[in-house]
């Protein structure tokens, strides 16, 4: 019992991982067709920019307390404004150019890690967390490592914000139409190409917040963290259904559960393959993913 | 045209190629400062890429003047801000979003207040459907949606693809009643196939055959000359209209 429980919070810790990763890659897809394969990058930001100024290079920001609350803080904001940038200065001028565009966010997801390693070297880095969070609790026999716990919170709320953003804003409106119909958006006034770089801002956030979190789960921070998380969560976008933050949910709870159980019960490394089993299922039953559409 | 007055919008010369084929080879047309004119020709003349080339929405080349201002070269939000409501071929219409959200969303700022007033008044429907997810409505629900959103804002022209296409004669004849009042207040660019419709409504017409204008002149004019409408539309041979000509009188208007 205390082992599924802890396969349980471990895999829904995972998921909320895959979630933040996958939210701003579905919407990126959903509204403007672009695969963005630098998205891992953004992760690699998020989880360095919070480690370095979780490491006492940031006035104010630190390991503990609202330190490292600042800390989060940071490497989300940097992530963010990497995203910003990398949608103006790569992504919109290659619009008419889908081929080259692909090839161009494949170009930052290599880069950024290479640079990363140039830095700070290519081994992990231990990452300076609070104490708070290092932790476990007792949960019906077993012992819960607290962060599973900050992260699926985490998940949480980020998918609540979205949802209030997308139902209850103009511009999420936008999000939500363009992802329909980018053409009908723009033949009614509207500049989309602004709901393209917010859209990016948003899904960089997400992504650098998985990097910060991700550095709680992990214990550590390395260059190549962002590039394998990208794998799966490009597999809960194509299971929840392209532009669908619901669906990218449901599906990452399902993957991060699914991979924990088969790695512990199976061989390990099982798991991983057992998720790509799933997507195939699916994609079978349901060829449009679990929801089909934005929800 | 009607002689002295002139042009809400000159189109000279429009021509579009898509993925190297060419479909319109220049086309001249203009719509007049007042009522309604209609844009007529058989299935694939190219009213459609007209209408997009117009809006910036396909690649064209040629002259486009709103009001004696150039807009070849905005883009499409740009040169939409300056006062055009389109109620595209498909509707264009939101399914995912609610019918309140698809008008929300067509609300355009610095266009004045949002004339709910005037779309409630003439579809109640939408009012009562308000909460309902437009890909749950008929079409002809829809259909009222799209032309709602060309009503919404204080606009200088009104685009209508095809508004009565594939809806019940019912349908149809509070369509053309809605047209007919926009009209009196907004110059409209009607393409549309029924030739009731036509007759009913347009003051103006221009014919399209093969991506080309074909015929320019007042409607009562083409549409009483039995000959022209045969060589230009299709309409009237052997009694039934052949495969792509035109629709004869039918369509409850
Ligand atoms: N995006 C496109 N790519 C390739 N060909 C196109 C495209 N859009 C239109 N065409 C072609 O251009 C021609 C004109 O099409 P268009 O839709 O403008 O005609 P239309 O007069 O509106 O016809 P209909 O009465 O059927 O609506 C057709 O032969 C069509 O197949
Ligand atoms: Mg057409």
């Amino acid at each position: 019992m205390s082992t599924v429980v802890l396969l349980a919070l471990t895999g829904l810790g995972l998921g909320a991982l895959y979630f933040l990763v996958a939210s701003g890659l579905s919407l990126i897809f959903g509204l403007m067709d672009v695969l963005n394969f630098a998205h891992g990058a953004l992760l690699s930001i998020g989880a360095y920019g919070t480690w370095w100024a979780a490491s006492g290079h940031l006035p104010a920001a630190g390991s503990g307390g609202f330190g490292f609350v600042l800390a989060v803080a940071f490497g989300t904001a940097t992530g963010a404004l990497a995203a910003v940038l990398l949608e103006l200065a790569l992504i919109r001028p290659l619009y008419a150019r889908p081929r080259e565009q692909v090839l161009a966010t494949v170009g930052v997801g290599l880069a950024v890690p290479a640079l990363l390693s140039a830095i700070w070297g290519a081994d992990a880095r231990p990452f300076p967390g609070p104490r708070a969070l290092s932790g476990t609790f007792g949960l019906l026999g077993a012992q819960i490592p607290v962060n599973r716990l900050v992260l699926t919170g985490a998940a949480v709320v980020v998918l609540a914000a979205l949802k209030l953003f997308l139902g209850g804003t103009r511009h999420g409106l936008v999000v939500r139409a363009g992802v329909e119909d980018r053409a009908m958006v723009t033949a009614l006034g509207i500049d989309v190409r602004r709901a393209f770089t917010l859209v990016f801002a948003i899904g960089g956030a997400a992504a650098a917040l998985a990097g910060a979190l991700g550095g709680l789960y992990f214990g550590s921070v390395d260059p190549g963290q962002g590039t394998s998380l990208l794998i799966f969560a490009f597999v809960v976008v194509v299971m929840g259904g392209m532009g669908s933050i619901t669906g990218a949910a449901l599906a990452s709870v399902a993957v991060g559960l699914v991979q924990q159980f088969a790695n512990y019960y199976t061989t390990a490394g099982l798991g991983d393959l057992a998720v790509v089993v799933l997507l195939a299922a699916l994609l079978l039953a349901r060829p449009r993913g679990l929801t089909g559409r934005l929800a | 045209m009607n002689g002295s007055e002139t042009p809400l919008l000159t189109v000279r010369e429009l021509r579009v190629v898509i993925g190297g084929r060419h479909i319109l080879h220049g086309v001249d047309l203009d719509v007049a400062a007042a009522g309604v004119t209609a844009l007529l020709g058989r299935n694939g003349a190219g009213k459609t890429t007209t209408v997009r080339g117009i809006l910036g929405l396909v690649p064209r080349t040629g002259s486009v003047l709103l009001d004696g201002e150039q807009t070849i070269r905005l883009a499409t939000h740009t040169l939409v801000r300056r006062g055009i409501g389109y109620a595209p071929e498909d509707r264009g219409v939101f399914a995912g979003l609610t019918v309140a959200e698809n008008l929300r969303l067509a609300e355009r700022r610095g266009a004045g207040e949002p004339a709910y007033g005037l779309v409630h008044e003439l579809f109640p429907e939408l009012r009562q459907r308000a909460r309902q997810p437009a890909g749950t409505l008929s079409g002809g629900q829809q259909q009222m949606v799209a032309i709602g959103r060309t009503l919404l804002n204080g606009n200088r022209l009104i685009i209508a693809d095809e508004p009565t296409k594939g809806l019940a004669p019912k349908v149809v004849t509070e369509v053309a009643q809605v047209l007919e009042r926009a009209a009196q207040a907004v110059p409209v660019l009607l393409v549309e196939q029924n030739l009731a419709m036509v007759r009913r409504l347009a003051e103006h017409c221009v014919v399209l055959a093969d991506g080309r204008t074909s015929y320019r002149g007042p409607a009562a004019q083409l549409l009483a000359d039995a000959d022209a409408m045969r060589r230009l539309l299709g309409v009237g041979r052997h009694g039934a209209a052949p495969a792509g000509a035109v629709r004869t009188e039918e369509g409850g208007v």
